[in-house]
């Protein structure tokens, strides 16, 4: 067969994205025009200047993949674009663009699930890496614990019953004083406090073991906070931020690896945004090897949300024979799964 | 010249295409779907229908503002995407002046206005001229602009009195707010009847072709320059503005 050369497009929340990727694995660009900026005026991904950013930028995101791959949309075979979950309004301008460069090419165009673009970013780095095995997508809007059963096929064993674990990450760093985004934010300033200096509480669902809560924990720390400034006393920053962290981090690990021996998976992996943190990725990795679980993580460039992952996933959609048709619209809340 | 147009701003979804002289496409649609469902659907209907090769299109013309934030961004990030799939350039066409070509020629001065809400439309003002060949038929009286329904009466009582016309009032702000301008409109007026009162395509096209013959390629833009514009800033900057103004 010959190669499959996918465009694909990504604009869910504040990254304008565009990438050529080759047979699902082979990355030719991976243009990220981030708006990270902006947003950090207002402290948080503001929906309506998103869409605006993003209708700035798409045609020139777009024009840069191509070039950076030295190819021209005459060489292209298939347009994919992220369609949900996301912002609507974001969500849309990727999609019309997709959409119109479809069909004023002639190419098939193929709808692809944010979330199942994480969990593909894996492939890109490893080669190796098939279905089955197991995934925990962690980012600023998404928690899910996957059991990858091949590709596109996708079972939720687990999910965040308030907050995303990225933005509990954001709610703390904001409190704490540290600002937009939390993530790397919190991350950095952990690596000179003690994570053993505060017990924050281990968030727990009850009744469903895979499951996650975050919304106790924040409250936890804005309690801690709020004490200790009733109380006159300062707070070290770096000790919060490792403590907060730790119990992020115990957590995810803790309900991964419960799924590891129960499913009995030999390779486990993680995604999105907050698995670019050093703490997991440290975690994460440990606790696999003492299972002597093979362990996969993507680049941080492929942790961030990114277009390579959408053109990886729309490619195994491609070999289906999966297409969207010109009605394809934005679903701001897409489950995993569906279509 | 060949233009395929799109106009999305407002409720209805519509598309044309226009060559030289000739209308030959021109489909409309206003439902309850969105326009990110409707629109490339009825674009694919009209290129089949014509037998279109979009190769043969020399520009694509699309109402790029003001309107619906939404609306306006689908319209422009499929023109967009032509364009760049195509090479082609886009010409911006002002949606108020696009609404305005549905009554081409008329004696009236047209009121061109979409519901902004909160008693406030996106409005222009326009008349039409046959006497100057080389000239612009659109005269341009009160550019697109968001303004209270009452001021905007004012202004068009004032020039229906200067020109002695009649005022032809149009769009869904003419619908919305029908009892205000019953209010405080005095001078003789008229509402557009239903099949010339929304955005069609077919004018979209009419302006598009009208500014690039009388102001020349200057009125394209690359697709990739190209952005809608929206009259109004985003809620979150309006509000960081006026905590801005409040600290000083």
């Amino acid at each position: 067969m010959s190669d499959v050369k996918i465009l694909a497009i990504e604009s869910s929340c504040d990254e304008t994205a565009a990438s050529v990727v080759v047979n699902g694995r082979d990355v030719r660009s991976n243009i990220i025009s981030s708006q990270i900026d902006i947003h950090t005026l207002y402290g948080g991904v503001v929906p309506e200047i998103a869409s605006r950013k993003h209708i700035e930028r798409i045609n020139q995101v777009v024009q840069e993949a191509l070039d950076q791959a030295k190819m021209t949309l005459d060489d292209i075979d298939a347009v994919g674009v992220t369609y949900g979950p996301g912002l609507v309004g974001a969500l849309l301008v990727g999609v019309a663009q997709a959409k119109a460069l479809a069909w004023a090419r002639n190419l098939p165009l193929i709808g692809v699930h944010h979330i199942e673009g994480h969990i593909s970013a894996n492939y890109i780095e490893n080669k190796e890496l098939e279905p089955p095995f197991g995934c925990l997508v962690v980012s600023g809007g998404h928690t899910h614990l996957v059991l990858v059963k091949d590709y596109g096929e996708y079972e939720i064993l687990g999910k965040t019953a308030d907050d995303a674990a990225g933005e509990a990450f954001d709610k703390v760093a904001r409190a704490i004083g540290l600002g937009y985004p939390g993530g790397p934010k919190i991350d950095k300033a952990a690596k000179d406090g003690d994570p053993h200096a505060i017990e924050f509480p281990r968030g727990k669902v009850r009744g469903s073991e895979y499951d996650f809560s975050f919304s106790g924990l924040k409250s936890a720390v804005l309690n801690y906070l709020n004490e200790k400034h009733m109380k006159g006393e300062e707070i070290s920053v770096p000790d919060v931020a490792a403590s907060f962290q730790r119990s992020v981090v115990d957590v995810l690990v803790e309900h991964s690896m419960h799924a590891v021996n129960e499913y009995g998976f030999k390779k486990f992996a993680i995604a999105g945004g907050v698995a670019s943190n050093s703490a997991l990725r440290q975690a994460m990795e440990e606790a696999c090897a003492r299972r002597h679980v093979q362990f996969y993580r993507p680049s941080p460039i492929l942790c961030t949300d990114n277009a390579a992952m959408i053109g990886a996933a729309a490619y195994y959609d491609y070999l289906k024979g999966i297409r969207s048709d010109w009605s394809l619209n934005a679903v701001p809340n897409l489950k995993l799964g569906e279509r | 010249m060949k233009i395929l147009a799109i106009d999305s701003s407002g409720m209805p979804a519509s598309v044309a295409v226009l060559e030289d002289g000739l209308l030959r496409a021109e489909y409309t649609v206003h439902y309850q779907r969105t326009h990110s469902q409707t629109l490339l659907p009825m674009m694919d209907e009209v290129r089949n229908m014509l037998g279109l090769e979009l190769e043969s299109v020399d520009a694509v013309a699309v109402a790029g503002g003001p309107g619906s934030f939404t609306g306006l961004r689908i319209g422009c990030a499929t023109a967009k995407g032509i364009g760049l799939a195509i090479g082609r350039p886009l010409i911006n066409v002002p949606t108020l002046e696009g609404m305005a070509c549905n009554f081409y020629g008329t004696d009236c001065i047209v009121a061109a206005m979409m519901d902004a809400r909160r008693n406030q439309v996106f409005a222009g003002i326009y008349a039409f001229r046959s006497d100057a060949e080389d000239a612009d038929p659109l005269e341009v009286l009160m550019d697109q602009t968001p303004i209270d329904v009452k001021e905007l009466c004012g202004r068009l009582d004032a020039l229906a009195a200067e020109r002695g016309r009649r005022v032809l009032l149009m769009g869904d702000g003419a619908v919305s707010y029908r009892s205000l301008i019953e209010e405080n409109l005095t001078a003789a007026h008229w509402y557009a009847p239903a099949h010339l009162n929304e955005q069609k395509a077919g004018s979209v096209a009419m302006r598009a072709m009208d500014l690039v013959t009388v102001y020349g390629e200057e009125k394209m833009e690359s697709a990739a320059e190209h952005r809608p514009v929206y009259l109004r800033v985003s809620q979150a900057e309006r509000v960081r503005a006026q905590k801005a103004e409040g600290n000083e």
